[in-house]
């Protein structure tokens, strides 16, 4: 036993001594570096940058990504993806959107309800067809991607919903404040507890990193992996239904393109905060800071004056690198873990 | 009912109409260890699979206390008492020790929260109570494999099952974890668990069991106290059959050693791997699954690099670090798993008879489809493929058909040296008998074959030499003459340390 002690010393000594690795441990740690660093060279040329209002607009802006983030997130974590977020956040939208046309005295709260009973309908159907009929995820999410898409004409008629057509209490929803802070952070910071406390603290959670991790192996211990991919597909419809009913409110109009390819960005902020496209790794601070980071690249790149079209462009590089990163320090895990068990 | 705790009868399984167990029983009586003995393939994790709600039988029935019941996961078998140690790793790398040990049934805390407290509380004490040292906290990849195997013994022992089923667990610790965990499986025995034990070393069924069944390829041998039986007796009713003339080796004057490695070495894989491969001859590795006879194979053919040793070819020191180098060198490998790594199984038979021959139909890059047409057939008729046409998939050819597609890929590319991994698992004894004639032509045409197989008789039928591998080194060389099922078999269960105590 003395000499496993010993190995154990080893094998930490070598991780501290490889740069992939040490990077590997403090994955946050990366992030907020490189937020600072982009803070710090933003704020010298743009000196409205760093000020109060503008982090409160950067948080604002990153609020409704943080919500659908971190239920793509759950979704990732079990090895999946969830390409339709963006179609059930505007189908939502519209739908919700009419209703406040139509009764302009329908409450806020209501609102959300509706909301948020939508988005699960949405999200029971992708559920049901991976978990239960065993279509793989990319396929299933990118059909209901258009299909949901779809339904937002049909529904619509090809119309949008203005601003003027909505009530003041509904617009209010996502943009009024409390002590300075919009509504909506308060939310989104809600949704993050909620999130953490579920992925930690329940055994859902659990069983959802587990079958990331190893999903031969959750079968061995009698995991219900289906039960749990259908609750992840669900969990995450719900969420962008909250979403879908806070755009309208945000943006104080549902139009047919109303987060179109807003999945590009939920994934991007998952995997730049650590999330592991194959599974089993990643945590809610991390995709935190994976959407903040995204924000200020956004809302920087708006200040110095760059042209929107390279914020793509910088999104598609960002989750690249993070890939490659991971990929790299993945390999880099296994090789010396080989090492030394052998 | 009865004095039987468990019992499993005439228990009938099939895989895509393969039927890989008939009609075996098994029982089980509480505080007892009961070993299940058999040669790989015999059907033997199968049947704990059973036993565990991973596999529903297909015929048969499952009784517990007298009563039949019937598992469609391994949690309902959790929740009636049965715990298991599968072979495979079946950890979370991603999740610490602690969590580990609970996952799939966390404790909750009133309210539906995991009680992490009583989880590492839990777990330090069911470590210490095992004699093991671990931190609770390491995530499950940093393990060592034996630190890995610590760990699912402790999940199997959390759960207090009344019934303990280990694959194999003792094949990766050392003789001083044995010891321990044969003295935790007693301590369980006294407290009156039953215990399943699977090992190949035949040494530690005498050592802890109390009576033994035997399965042979797929079927009920025979249940026996193990005070009745001898060593001899036992490898007798694994192996059963007589080696039939079904394996017919022509005599070939060998030639020029065409293959020579020396001291080749991966650590903790294999270690110091020396032989010779010559002109016409068919040299036979044998040992039994995870002696590292594969890893071999991948590393002479430069899928996995060894970290040391040598490799000549032809007398001439060669490095080969790819396949493709080693193809050009006159190499051909047909691995193990078809499926996954000989085949391109949604693709027709004409594509995967010339995917390593590509270029030889290419001019500028446009294919000659129809030279490729003509020689996939010439190559289909020479091996005897049955199938609709050359346009059919391979996955839907049948497993000894897709074999000899397998082998037709590679012999186009006119290798000098084969390696065979596994050449006739699991196909019918007819298309056996033609990959066999084929070998036997083949090493008659001087061509130099490696072969690995699980088969003994394959084996002691098909080699010239005989090399037997154990845990990752080489335990014996023997020639054509002296070879004999149980003397194969002796080289490849003694364990290390007997072998130095000797």
């Amino acid at each position: 036993m003395t000499a496993k002690r010993a190995d154990t010393m080893d094998l930490q000594q070598r991780l501290s001594s490889n740069p992939l690795l040490v990077i590997a441990r403090i994955r946050e740690t990366g992030i907020i570096l490189v937020i600072l660093l982009l803070v710090l060279a933003v704020s010298l040329r743009s000196p409205s940058f760093l000020t109060l209002s503008n982090f409160r607009d950067i948080l604002l802006n990153i609020s409704i990504l943080i919500i659908v983030a971190l239920a793509q997130t759950m979704v990732i974590l079990t090895k999946s993806i969830d390409l339709s977020v963006g179609s059930m956040i505007g189908l939502t939208a519209m739908m919700v959107s009419f209703i406040i046309k139509q009764y302009p005295e329908f409450s806020p709260l209501a609102a959300i309800l509706l909301g948020m009973a939508v988005g699960s309908v949405l999200g029971l159907f992708n559920g049901l067809i991976i978990a239960y009929g065993e279509v793989p995820p990319i396929i299933a999410t990118l059909g209901t991607l258009s299909i949901y898409r779809g339904m937002i004409f049909l529904y619509s008629g090809g119309t949008w919903i203005n601003a003027f057509e909505m009530s003041k209490s509904f617009k209010l929803l996502a943009k009024g404040t409390i002590l300075g802070v919009p509504h909506l952070v308060y939310i989104a910071f809600g949704v993050s507890v909620l999130v953490y406390f579920l992925l930690n603290h329940t055994r859902l959670g659990r069983n959802i990193y587990a079958i990331g991790s190893n999903p031969d192996a959750a079968q061995f211990v009698g995991i219900p992996k289906k039960h749990i991919i259908f609750a992840v597909y669900l969990l995450c419809g719900i969420a962008c239904g909250l979403a879908g009913v806070l755009w309208a409110s945000r943006f104080e109009s549902a139009q047919t393109n109303t987060a179109l390819g807003f999945e590009l960005q939920t994934v991007a902020a998952s995997v730049v905060g650590g999330v592991s496209i194959s599974g089993g790794v990643g945590t809610v601070p991390g995709v935190l800071l994976g959407a903040l980071l995204l924000g200020i690249i956004q809302n920087a790149l708006t200040m110095i004056r760059i042209s929107p079209f390279w914020q793509l462009a910088i999104q598609g590089l960002l989750i690249l690198l993070a890939v490659v990163v991971d990929n790299l320090i993945s390999r880099e895990m296994q090789r010396s873990v080989r090492q030394w068990n052998r | 009912m009865g004095e039987y705790l468990f019992e499993l009868r005439e228990i009938t399984k099939r895989f895509a109409g393969v039927e890989v167990l008939h009609k075996v029983s098994f029982n089980l009586r509480p505080g007892e260890v009961h070993a299940l003995l058999g040669e790989n393939g015999a059907g033997k994790s199968t049947l704990i699979k059973i036993m565990t709600g991973v596999y529903q039988p297909d015929e048969g029935a499952i009784i517990l206390d007298g009563r039949e019941v019937r598992f469609s996961n391994a949690r309902e078998s959790q929740l009636a008492g049965i715990a298991a140690i599968y072979q495979e790793p079946s950890l979370f790398p991603d999740l610490d020790v602690a969590e580990n040990i609970f996952v799939g049934r966390h404790p909750l805390k009133a309210g539906g929260r995991v009680d992490w407290h009583r989880i590492y509380r839990e777990a330090e004490s069911l470590l210490t109570s095992l004699g093991m040292q671990l931190n609770l906290k390491r995530k499950a990849r940093d393990l060592s494999i034996a630190e890995q195997q610590m760990v699912e013994i402790a999940r199997a022992f959390s759960i207090n099952a009344r019934i303990l089923i280990m694959d194999e667990p003792t094949s990766s610790l050392t003789l001083n974890e044995v010891a321990e965990l044969f003295r935790l499986v007693r301590r369980l025995r006294d407290e009156g668990t039953a215990v399943v034990f699977i090992s190949h070393r035949l040494e530690e069924l005498f050592e802890i069991a109390d009576r033994v069944t035997v399965l042979r390829d797929g079927y009920f041998v025979d249940t026996k106290p193990v005070k009745d039986v001898t060593r001899e007796e036992l490898i007798r009713l694994m192996v059963g059959r007589k080696v039939s003339s079904m394996f017919p080796k022509q005599e070939v004057q060998p030639g020029n050693v065409v293959l020579k490695v020396e001291g080749l070495t991966r650590d903790g894989v294999f270690k110091d791997i020396s032989f010779e491969l010559r002109k016409g001859e068919i040299l036979g590795l044998a040992g039994l699954v995870g002696a590292g006879r594969t890893e071999v194979a991948r590393a002479i053919f430069g899928i996995d690099p060894p970290a040391s040793g040598r490799i000549f070819i032809d007398g001439k020191e060669v490095r080969i670090t790819s396949p493709r180098q080693a193809i050009a060198l006159g190499l051909a490998y047909v691995p193990e798993d078809r499926q996954t790594h000989g085949l391109v199984t949604p693709m027709n038979l004409i594509s995967n008879i010339t995917l390593p021959l590509v270029g030889r139909f290419s001019h500028f890059g446009w294919l000659d489809q129809r030279a490729e047409i003509n020689f996939a057939l010439s190559m289909a008729r020479q091996m005897e493929v049955r199938a609709h046409s050359l346009w059919q998939r391979a996955r839907e050819l049948s497993g000894g058909n897709q074999q000899k597609i397998v082998l037709a890929k590679w012999l186009s590319t006119r290798p000098r040296i084969l390696i065979l991994d596994e050449p006739t698992r699991g196909i019918d004894v007819g298309t056996k008998a033609a990959v066999h004639e084929l070998m036997s032509r083949l090493a008659g045409e001087g061509m130099a074959i490696l072969m690995i197989s699980s088969e003994l008789p394959e084996i002691l039928g098909m080699s010239d030499r005989i090399i037997v591998m154990r845990e990752g080194r080489i335990t014996a060389q023997l020639g054509r003459e002296e070879a004999s099922q149980e003397k194969i078999l002796h080289y490849a269960t003694q364990s290390l340390e007997e072998e130095v105590t000797r």
